[in-house]
């Protein structure tokens, strides 16, 4: 594999990364809230669109859409239900908390599901490789990095142009003079929750090819989320987009020139990262 | 009318022996009791001697994340570096040839105090969670590390052949585990003896300071960055030792000893005894294992399905865990 291709794959697996950590940096940006379960949103995203494709034969694109929604949906019911009540609690509580949603995720997922990898059948249009400039590039990797930037794009505009954008961002800011200025910040911190946990819902509808899918999902990749987040910067969208990228590619990288260190570079890298940058790459608060 | 107010308040300070959650160094009936029942276990349960030995190592691995979560207040998610560390510096001496075990357990704690010298240097700086994801990238690390040094750790497939020679000269680790309970039992109440003595001294209640608001105990001349790295360090060497029991007593150091479930799994045990108490984390781990012993027998879904909702449970209705919610129960009970 040349350079090239080692940076192909670890842009594909950035983005995906970066997809399933959005919605984690803005609860933590938002809500100072420390959510470990977030990989079960992308978790159930994926179980979703595997029902979808295997038992109700829907094609792959129409699947995705509804991964994103009923993520999106058990985001709101968990947030309303129980989320909000912690979000005034210290971080060991969070943790706590969220581990034991981690640990439920899992039961349930085994329970309905069985322990074993789920297989995908990408279709026909997405499979096999592209020739540009005399290198094949994997479809559906240009098909995924393509997904993520147009989504990307979307988000940074909704957030920027938007009157609901804008809301969210007052409220990352300052909640107190937010809710002083009429702005319903409880409904801002549903809704962003929900944007959340739709997107990491997506994200796992689209990384079944890539991360795999099994009920260890959430417990498996939970670093790989916290740690585009932490070393990005929380409560923003350019800083876990860059941090997911460096690592991607990092990870990837290592992987393939030095396999004898494995996972090593990755660890060692966001160490490093977290204490030049205590605050993120793009951090917003000291 | 407000002097005579003050007066009571004061009165009943001094009757009181200490304000709540801090204990007066005194040893009270009811802790003599709790240290009965792991000597009353051993001869009423004899069967359950091996999961005995197993829920005295946990207890001492707990203690020592209480020293440095419950007293210093830092949330580590990696605290299974230490414990993983003590446990392969005993294997690996016992595996090329010296298999006794007190000097195996002073080795590992003396190597895991100097790992947790050098971690404790990374973690105290930045805030809570930049600590939270500093510990867990270094648990990370070492669970990595001994993956790939397989040559000498034996990687996923643990570290076996490790002989022990007879305690003391004297007593063989027999199958039964009898020597195994007893050594870790002593081992644990001389460690708690010396992890009390601690959070009672000058050392344990500067801590507390510093839990309880960082930013003041500079003004007071209290090192706050040297305290948190002492009790750091001496946390690490507990976990060394716990880990090190567990090398001795199973004869096998797995790879799992450095796992990250292994750091969730005594956060989990010290929230669910009840942080900051000692005896918290010691009826957590008790409590822990013995519902796994018997829900993992039903079926692994259980387990982590009951351990799932229970987290949830004593985080939104039982903060404080166990002794928190009773130290609560008896206060409303008794002050009013």
């Amino acid at each position: 594999m040349s350079i090239v291709g080692v940076l192909f794959d670890g842009i594909a697996y950035g983005s995906l990364m970066f997809l399933i950590a959005i919605g984690l940096s803005i609860t933590l940006g938002l809500m100072n809230f420390v959510n470990l379960a977030h990989g079960a949103f992308a978790m159930l995203g994926g179980y979703v669109s595997v029902i979808l494709l295997q038992r109700a034969g829907i094609p792959f694109l129409a699947a995705l859409p509804a991964a994103f929604f009923i993520a999106a949906v058990a985001g709101v019911v968990l947030e309303r239900a129980l989320y909000q009540r912690l979000y005034r609690a210290s971080h060991l509580d969070q943790v706590l908390f969220s581990i034991g949603l981690v640990y439920i995720s899992i039961a349930v997922a085994t329970y309905f599901f069985g322990p074993s990898q789920q297989p995908v059948r990408l279709p026909a249009f997405l499979q096999g490789q592209v020739e540009i400039g005399g290198r094949g590039f994997g479809i559906y990797r240009l098909f995924l990095i393509a997904t993520v930037a147009v989504l990307t794009i979307g988000l940074q505009l909704f957030i920027d142009r938007t009157r609901f954008g804008a809301a969210i961002r007052a409220s990352v800011d300052n909640a107190t003079a937010a809710a002083g200025l009429g702005i319903n910040v409880n409904l801002v911190f549903a809704l962003t929750f929900a944007l959340g946990s739709g997107l990491a819902g997506l994200g796992g509808a689209l990384g079944i090819d890539v991360l795999g899918l099994d009920p260890n999902f959430p417990l498996k990749y939970m670093v790989y989320f916290l740690l585009v987040v932490a070393v990005g910067g929380a409560g923003t969208i350019k800083g876990p987009l860059y941090a997911a990228l460096i690592l991607g590619v990092f990870d990837v990288a290592g992987k393939y020139y030095v396999p004898q260190v494995g996972g090593f570079v990755i660890y060692l890298l966001m160490v490093v990262l977290l204490l030049l940058f205590p605050a993120g790459l793009y951090g917003r608060r000291t | 009318m407000a002097g005579a107010r003050d007066t009571a308040i004061v009165t009943k300070h001094t009757e009181s022996r200490a304000p709540a959650g801090v204990a007066d160094g005194r040893w009270h009936a009811l802790e003599i009791v709790f240290w009965l029942v792991p000597i009353a276990a051993y001869f009423v349960l004899p069967d359950y001697r091996i999961l005995g030995s197993q829920i005295l190592i946990a207890g001492l691995f707990v203690l020592s994340l209480d020293l440095i979560l419950g007293y210093a207040g830092i949330v580590s998610l990696g605290h299974a570096a230490f414990f993983g560390v003590g446990a392969y510096t005993a294997g690996l001496l016992a595996v090329h040839g010296w298999g006794e075990p007190i000097t195996g357990l002073a080795a590992a704690a003396i190597v895991a105090a100097a790992v947790g010298y050098l971690v404790s240097l990374l973690v105290i700086r930045g805030s809570d969670l930049t600590r939270l994801m500093v510990t867990l990238g270094v648990g990370l690390m070492f669970w990595e590390l001994a993956n790939r040094a397989a040559s000498i750790t034996g990687g996923v497939d643990g570290l076996a052949g490790v002989t022990m020679w007879n305690l003391l000269g004297l007593w063989r680790f027999d199958i039964a585990g009898r020597t195994a309970y007893v050594y870790c039992f002593v081992v644990l109440f001389l460690m708690f003896l010396l992890a009390r003595r601690l959070v009672h001294s000058p050392l344990g209640l500067s801590l507390r300071g510093i839990r309880e608001g960082g930013k003041r105990m500079p003004a007071i001349g209290a090192p706050v960055g040297l305290r948190l790295r002492t009790i750091f360090t001496i946390a690490a060497a507990f976990a060394g030792v716990a880990g090190a029991l567990l090398a001795q007593t199973t004869q096998f150091v797995g790879i799992d000893t450095l796992g990250f479930p292994r750091s969730g799994e005594v956060l989990v045990m010290l929230v669910l005894g009840g942080a900051g108490r000692l005896y918290g984390g010691l009826i957590g781990a008790a409590l822990y294992l013995i519902a796994h012993d018997y829900l993992a027998g039903l079926s692994p879904v259980y387990w982590q399905l009951g351990l799932g909702v229970l987290l949830v449970i004593v985080v939104l209705f039982a903060r404080g865990g166990i002794l928190g919610g009773a130290a609560t129960f008896f206060a409303r009970r008794t002050g009013r």
